[in-house]
C-alpha cells in the first residue's frame, strides 16, 4: 500500500476533491492544488483529460473538452505534477481513462507518475474482470490502483474488496458524475460489506455537492469525493477560480472534520 | 474463452456499475441461444416479420460490365426497415423480453439501427429511447422522424463530435444510469464481452445463408465475400460462418472518407493503433495520447472511430482484409448499382460495391464474389444530392 495514501485516513474524515488537469489551464491547477490542501483536503484527485469521458456528467465533461481544447497532453500534466511535488507532500492520485494510460504504454504511465511523485491511480472503465493488466504494474511502482464498487456491485463487493488497495471509491449512485439533489443508496450498508471483507477506508463519491450530504455520507464512510461541484466552480470563475474552490473546500471540510 | 477476448481484443472495460449487468445478460444468452422455444420464435419473427430468406441475386449486368468474375449481391436492403440492423434488433430485443426488461435504449449511425430498434420496440411493446448525434439527425432527419413515428423517443446528442461514438457514449450513460428494467441494444459487434459475440451470432444468419443460396446455386463457395465495416455488423455476419473456410477471401471495405492520408478519415484498421475505449480493446483512430479521434465519413453508419474486437482479431492473423474506400469512391459506386442494377445500395454498402469494382475485373470468370448490401440507400439520397452539388428537400 501506497504511504502517503495509507496516511490519508489516519485522523478524521478525509475530504478528496477532483479537478481537471488543465482546467482552465495547468498554472491554475497547480495553484489550486496549494489552495485545496491549504484548506483542508486530505488527498487530491488529478483528472487527465480524455476525449469521451463515458462515467462522466456534462460538468466534468465540459472540463475535459476546455482542457483538451486548451492543448493539455498527458506529458504536460506529469511536468506540473513534478513541479508540485517540490513544494507538497499532499497524497494525489490520477483519475483517468484506460486508454490514457494504455496508449502511452501502461508501464511507461505508471513509472512516470511514480517517479514523479504521484500515490494512485483510478481508472474509472477497468472493473475488477481488467485491473489485472493495469493493477501488476502499479503494485511494481508502488502506486495504489483505486478500486470502485457502485450501488449496482452486490455480491461482487466481497471479491473487489478483497483485492483492493489504499482506500475504495464506493459509487454513490447509479448513473454518471455531477450533483444530485438525492443519495438514496444505503452507503452504510456498503461500507460494511466492504469492511467484513478487508479493513481499508472506504471514500464515497458521486452526487455529493454540499456540506449537509458531506455529513450524511461521512458519518457511514471513511471519506467523502467531490468532483463537479468544484469542477462548476472552475467553469464559472476560470482563471479566478481559486479563491472560490480554496473557500468551498474548507467549508466541506469544516463540515466533516468534527465527526 | 475468457472475458470475451478475440486473440488479444475484446474484453469488458466499463464502469463497475455496468457489470452486474453485462454478467446477467452474458447469463440470459447462454441460456437462451440454445433454447428451443427461443430459437423458434426468433425465426419465425426473422422469416415472417423482416422477410428473410433475404435474396442471392446474380448481378448480371455488373457482372458483364466489369468483365471478370460473377457478381452476387446478398440483399440485405430488402429485410423489413431496409438494413440488416434487423436481424441483430429483434433477437436482441426478444432476449430483452425473456429477461423480464421492459424498455430498450440504443444508439444509432444512420438511423438504420435506431429505425429497427424502435420497430422491435413497437412490435414486442416495449419503451423505446434512441440516442443520435445531432450532426446525424440533421443528416438523416427521415429515420428521426420513422423513430418518433414508431413510438421511440429520440435523443439529439450534441457531446463531443455530436456523431455516432457521442451516441455510443450517451447511451452507455443512460445505462448506468437505469439499469433494472433497461436493456442496452447496442447495434454492432462492438462494446463490453458478451455484446460482439452476441450481435455476431444474429447477423450470421448472412453467412449461414449465403453459404446455402451459393451451394444451390454455383455449386460451390464463393471466392471472395465483401462488406462495409464501421463497427462491423453486416462485415461479420458475412464473414461468419466462412472463417473456417480458406478458400474464401474475407473483405471488409472502412471508410476512408475524404483518404487515410487526411484527418477527415474514418478507416481504423488503415489509421488507428490498439486501445482501449467503449468496452473493448481493439483497434482505434486515437492521437498519440490516446484521444479519440473525430473522424469522418460520408456515411453515418461507418463514421466511427473503432472496429469491432472481432475484426481486429481477423486482421491480427491474417484471415481478414480491410481496405480503404473515399467518400468520392462510395458516391461513384452508389450511382453506378443504381443505373446498372436499378438498386439503391446504402452508401454504407456502397463503399463494398467500390471495391468490388477494382477486384472483380482482375478475377476470372469461373469466380464468384457476394457483395453484401446491407441497406437501402433511400435515406442517403439527398445527401449524395448534395455532395454532387444538387440541393433537395427531402
Amino acid at each position: 500500500m501506497n504511504k502517503r495514501i495509507a496516511d490519508v485516513f489516519g485522523g478524521g474524515k478525509a475530504f478528496i476533491p477532483f479537478i481537471t488537469c488543465g482546467d482552465p489551464s495547468l498554472e491554475v491547477t497547480e495553484q489550486l492544488v496549494y489552495a485545496m490542501e491549504e484548506a483542508g483536503a486530505d488527498l487530491i484527485e488529478l483528472g487527465i483529460p480524455f476525449s469521451d469521458p463515458t462515467a462522466e456528467g456534462p460538468v466534468i465533461q465540459s472540463a475535459n473538452v476546455r482542457a483538451l481544447s486548451g492543448g493539455v497532453t498527458t506529458d504536460k500534466i506529469f511536468a506540473m505534477v513534478e513541479k508540485i511535488r517540490k513544494n507538497t507532500q499532499i497524497p494525489m492520485v490520477f483519475m483517468t481513462y484506460a486508454n490514457v494510460v494504455f496508449s502511452y504504454g501502461t508501464e511507461r504511465f505508471v513509472k512516470r507518475a511514480a517517479e514523479i511523485g504521484m500515490d494512485g491511480l483510478i481508472l474509472p472503465d477497468v472493473p475488477f474482470e481488467e485491473k489485472a493488466e493495469f493493477d501488476v504494474v502499479c503494485k511494481a511502482y508502488g502506486l495504489d490502483l483505486i478500486s470502485l464498487i457502485a450501488p449496482t456491485s452486490h455480491e461482487r463487493v466481497a471479491r473487489i474488496a478483497r483485492e483492493a488497495e489504499g482506500f475504495v471509491y464506493c459509487v454513490s449512485s447509479l448513473g454518471v458524475t455531477g450533483m444530485r439533489t438525492q443519495i438514496t443508496t444505503d452507503i452504510g450498508a456498503m461500507v460494511q460489506l466492504v469492511k467484513k471483507e478487508k479493513e481499508i477506508p472506504c471514500a464515497v463519491g458521486f452526487g455529493i455537492s454540499n456540506p449537509e450530504q458531506a455529513v450524511k455520507m461521512a458519518q457511514q464512510a471513511d471519506g467523502v469525493i467531490v468532483g463537479s461541484a468544484i469542477v462548476k466552480l472552475c467553469e464559472t470563475y476560470g482563471e479566478a477560480c481559486v479563491p472560490y474552490v480554496k473557500a468551498y473546500v474548507k467549508e466541506m471540510k469544516d463540515a466533516i472534520r468534527a465527526l | 474463452m475468457a472475458n470475451g477476448r478475440f486473440g488479444i481484443h475484446g474484453g469488458q472495460y466499463i464502469p463497475e456499475t455496468l457489470m452486474n449487468a453485462v454478467l446477467e445478460l452474458e447469463e440470459a444468452y447462454n441460456y437462451y441461444k440454445d433454447d428451443p422455444e427461443f430459437n423458434r420464435e426468433l425465426t419465425e419473427l426473422l422469416n415472417e416479420y423482416a422477410g428473410r430468406p433475404s435474396r442471392l441475386y446474380y448481378a448480371a449486368h455488373m457482372t458483364e460490365d466489369l468483365g471478370g468474375a460473377k457478381v452476387y449481391l446478398k440483399r440485405e436492403d430488402l429485410n423489413h426497415t431496409g438494413a440488416h440492423k434487423i436481424n441483430n434488433v429483434l433477437g436482441q430485443v426478444l432476449l430483452a423480453k425473456k429477461m423480464g426488461k421492459t424498455r430498450v435504449i440504443a444508439e444509432t449511425g444512420a438511423g438504420q439501427h435506431g429505425v429497427a430498434t424502435a420497430t422491435a420496440a413497437a412490435l414486442m411493446g416495449m419503451e423505446c429511447e434512441v440516442f443520435m448525434g445531432k450532426e446525424d439527425t440533421e443528416r438523416q432527419a427521415l429515420n428521426v422522424y420513422r423513430m418518433r413515428l414508431l413510438g421511440a423517443k429520440v435523443h439529439a446528442v450534441t457531446s463531443g463530435t455530436a456523431t455516432l461514438k457521442d451516441a455510443v457514449s450517451e447511451t452507455m450513460r443512460e445505462w448506468t444510469n437505469r439499469i433494472a428494467d433497461t436493456h442496452y441494444v447496442l447495434g454492432s459487434v462492438m462494446g463490453p464481452h458478451p455484446f460482439p459475440t452476441i450481435v455476431r451470432d444474429f447477423q450470421a444468419v448472412i453467412s449461414k445463408e449465403i453459404k446455402e443460396q451459393m451451394l444451390e446455386k454455383e455449386g460451390k463457395l464463393p471466392d471472395a465475400v465483401l462488406a462495409c465495416v464501421g463497427g462491423g455488423s453486416n462485415a461479420i455476419g458475412t464473414f461468419y460462418h466462412f472463417i473456417e473456410d480458406e478458400s474464401v477471401r474475407l473483405i471488409g471495405c472502412e471508410a476512408a472518407g475524404r483518404g487515410i492520408h487526411t484527418a477527415e478519415t474514418a478507416a481504423t484498421i488503415a489509421t488507428g493503433k490498439l486501445g482501449i475505449f467503449h468496452g473493448m480493446k481493439s483497434y482505434f483512430c486515437q492521437d498519440e495520447y490516446g484521444q479519440i479521434a473525430p473522424v469522418y465519413s460520408i456515411s453515418a453508419g461507418l463514421d466511427y472511430p473503432g472496429i469491432g474486437p472481432e475484426h481486429a482479431h481477423l486482421y491480427d492473423i491474417g484471415r481478414a482484409e480491410y481496405v480503404p474506400i473515399t467518400d468520392e469512391e462510395a458516391v461513384e459506386a452508389f450511382e453506378y448499382l443504381s443505373r446498372i442494377e436499378g438498386i439503391i445500395p446504402a452508401i454504407e454498402s456502397a463503399h463494398a460495391v467500390a471495391y468490388a469494382r477494382k477486384i472483380v475485373p482482375n478475377m476470372r470468370k469461373d469466380q464468384c464474389v457476394v457483395i453484401t448490401i446491407s441497406g437501402r440507400g433511400d435515406k442517403d439520397c439527398a445527401a449524395i444530392a448534395r455532395y454532387r452539388g444538387e440541393d433537395i428537400h427531402e
